[in-house]
């Protein structure tokens, strides 16, 4: 990333600049009152804007999209790929599931479907990566990820206990 | 005019004041439509409606007196508020040697001409304070409208009057115990006692600025427009109490306030501030006979042309320093040619005291002169610089400026 000055304008706001690999240099002036001016600094005379692009809050919202789109399109696709056969499911804990009550060491879920439990929503709340010693209560509900057929299986010991596969 | 106004005598000065202020937005409409500051077209306006003018209307009442030195009040107060204490003191650092050339090299001239003139110690300290300070209200919308805000020169131009604002604060006290008047010793205690005064109240101010704000913070925009009006006016009329002058007062609470407070603030009390503003400049105008601008033209006008010069050499080498072309050196330089507001409430500060009779007329004719070329010239600064021997490139295309 080039790298970018800033410039303190008192009474004003602030000016941040770069020079682009093409070699010209552009800007963003964020006024105080948040109101943002684009500047486009002019081939012949460096010091001076050649043009000024005035941008209101919605008018920098849509230019930061249109600029950002495809870098975040192609971070998704990046995204995806990494997660490609992988499976994210929201899996509620019924109170009449042997689990309800275990810990998650006791109800072994790792080692039986293959599926990792990466976080529990608990009423308002959510446990992050919860360790061997969590204990899953009636009414949670685990966020799993794995295979389409690990999430199947999973789902059905949350719900009863009986363990639908081999 | 006293206070207790009976029901018979407000009439005439409701209609009075009306009509005065229904010129005062033609004027003001005019300016807009132009793009001049209105400032000289207030003073035009007080010049010809004053006594000895073309239609001599006697306003002779206390009503735009006061209204006028609310206005000053006002003025320093939006210029407190333009800046945190923060910028302040990070510009005071970088851009002290710019700011000493800029005294050096603009106040110097006012005094000289004035000791030429034959004028005393005190108004040439006057006068040179009404050559020093450039327009910052003029300069920053000329630079608004111009596009020039993003410009690369533009921190030296901002630099420098930040610079003269904090110059003020030390410059307005000093001259409210010159005008006050005395024997040089009581003259040089009173100097001391109100440089403490600004020392401890700026102290205050950047301590405990924030409790301030926070104290005045209201989600009311009445309750927080009044009570920074209140606090302002107080503690401008204590400055003045202790000869510190009601301006620097009214300055130093703008410092002061920080925050949403200091935005807000700013925002609400702009329009109260065009409204005495505009007041104080066209009161400035009624104190004077337009017979007295002839005489005072020639003055005026080489004073005009010296300290223009000597502006544009100031911006030039300002911007030279942080590393600007020809073109955007004599941008800055041009940008800071325009006298405005703060000259003239440094040259009613000395009418109002009586010190010279000629002050007024020569400082009206000059702020005139210069609040209206100043930022026209400017305007073609890229075009005198492609006229300047040595320069490099054709001028640019018309329309590209």
């Amino acid at each position: 990333m080039a790298e970018v000055a800033e410039t303190q304008l008192p009474g004003v706001g602030v000016r941040y600049d770069f020079v682009t690999t093409d070699g010209d240099r552009i800007g963003v002036l964020v006024h105080r009152t948040g109101r943002r001016e684009l500047l486009l600094y002019d081939d012949d005379d460096p010091d001076a804007c050649g043009s000024v692009v005035r941008l209101d809050a919605d008018d920098t919202h849509t230019l930061a999209e249109l600029l950002g789109a495809t870098q975040v399109s192609e971070r998704l696709a990046e995204l995806q790929q990494d997660i490609e056969g992988l499976t994210i499911d929201w899996l509620p804990v019924a109170a009449t599931s042997a689990c309800s009550g275990a810990t998650l060491r006791e109800a072994a879920l790792r080692s039986s479907t293959g599926v990792s439990i990466v976080a529990v929503v608990r009423g308002t709340e959510t446990i992050p990566a919860p360790g061997g010693d969590f204990q899953l209560l009636p009414g949670d509900t685990a966020v799993a990820v794995g295979t389409p057929e690990g999430i199947k299986e999973l789902f059905g010991l949350l719900q009863s206990g009986a363990r639908t596969g081999p | 005019m006293s206070l207790a106004v009976t029901p018979g005598d407000v009439a005439p000065v409701l209609v009075e004041l009306g009509f005065v202020v229904l010129v005062l937005a033609g004027l003001a409409r005019l300016a807009d439509r132009t793009g001049f500051s209105p400032i000289p077209f207030y003073l035009v306006a007080g010049l010809v409606v004053g006594g000895g003018g073309v239609i001599g209307l006697d306003l002779g009442d206390d009503a735009v007196a006061v209204g006028s030195e609310v206005g000053v009040v006002l003025l320093l107060l939006t210029l407190g508020l333009e800046y945190t204490a923060e910028e302040l003191r990070s510009n005071l650092r970088v851009g002290l040697p710019a700011g000493l050339v800029d005294l050096v090299a603009n106040a110097v001239p006012g005094a000289v001409v004035a000791l030429v003139l034959g004028w005393s110690a005190t108004a040439a300290v006057l006068l040179g304070g009404v050559t020093y300070i450039s327009s910052s209200g003029v300069i920053s919308k000329v630079l608004a409208d111009l596009d020039r805000l993003g410009n690369r020169e533009t921190p030296s131009v901002l630099s420098i009057l930040v610079m003269e604002d904090l110059a003020m604060a030390v410059y307005l006290p000093v001259l409210a115990v010159l005008l006050a008047g005395g024997s040089l010793v009581a003259g040089l205690v009173s100097v001391a006692v109100a440089l403490a005064a600004v020392t401890v109240i700026l102290f205050v101010a950047l301590r405990h600025g924030a409790t301030i704000s926070r104290a005045l913070l209201s989600r009311s925009d009445e309750a927080l427009l009044l009570g920074v009006l209140g606090l302002t006016l107080v503690v401008a009329g204590v400055a003045a109490q202790l000869q510190v002058s009601a301006a620097v007062g009214a300055f130093l609470v703008g410092i002061a306030l920080g925050g949403p407070a200091q935005e807000r603030a700013s925002l609400l009390v702009r329009p109260l501030r065009d409204l005495f503003a505009a007041a104080f400049f066209f009161f400035f105008g009624l104190q004077i006979r337009p017979s007295d601008l002839v005489p005072a033209l020639g003055a005026a006008l080489a004073l005009a042309v010296l300290t223009a010069l000597t502006k544009v050499a100031t911006g030039w080498w300002a911007a030279g320093r942080i590393g600007i072309a020809r073109p955007g050196r004599l941008r800055a330089g041009t940008a800071l040619v325009a006298r405005g507001e703060f000259s003239i409430v440094i040259a009613g500060l000395g009418v109002a005291a009586g010190i010279e009779a000629e002050l007024g007329p020569v400082a009206a004719a000059y702020v005139l002169l210069l609040a209206v070329t100043g930022p026209l010239v400017t305007r073609w600064s890229d075009h005198l610089a492609a006229a300047l021997p040595g320069a490099p490139r054709r001028p640019r295309t018309p329309g590209k400026t």
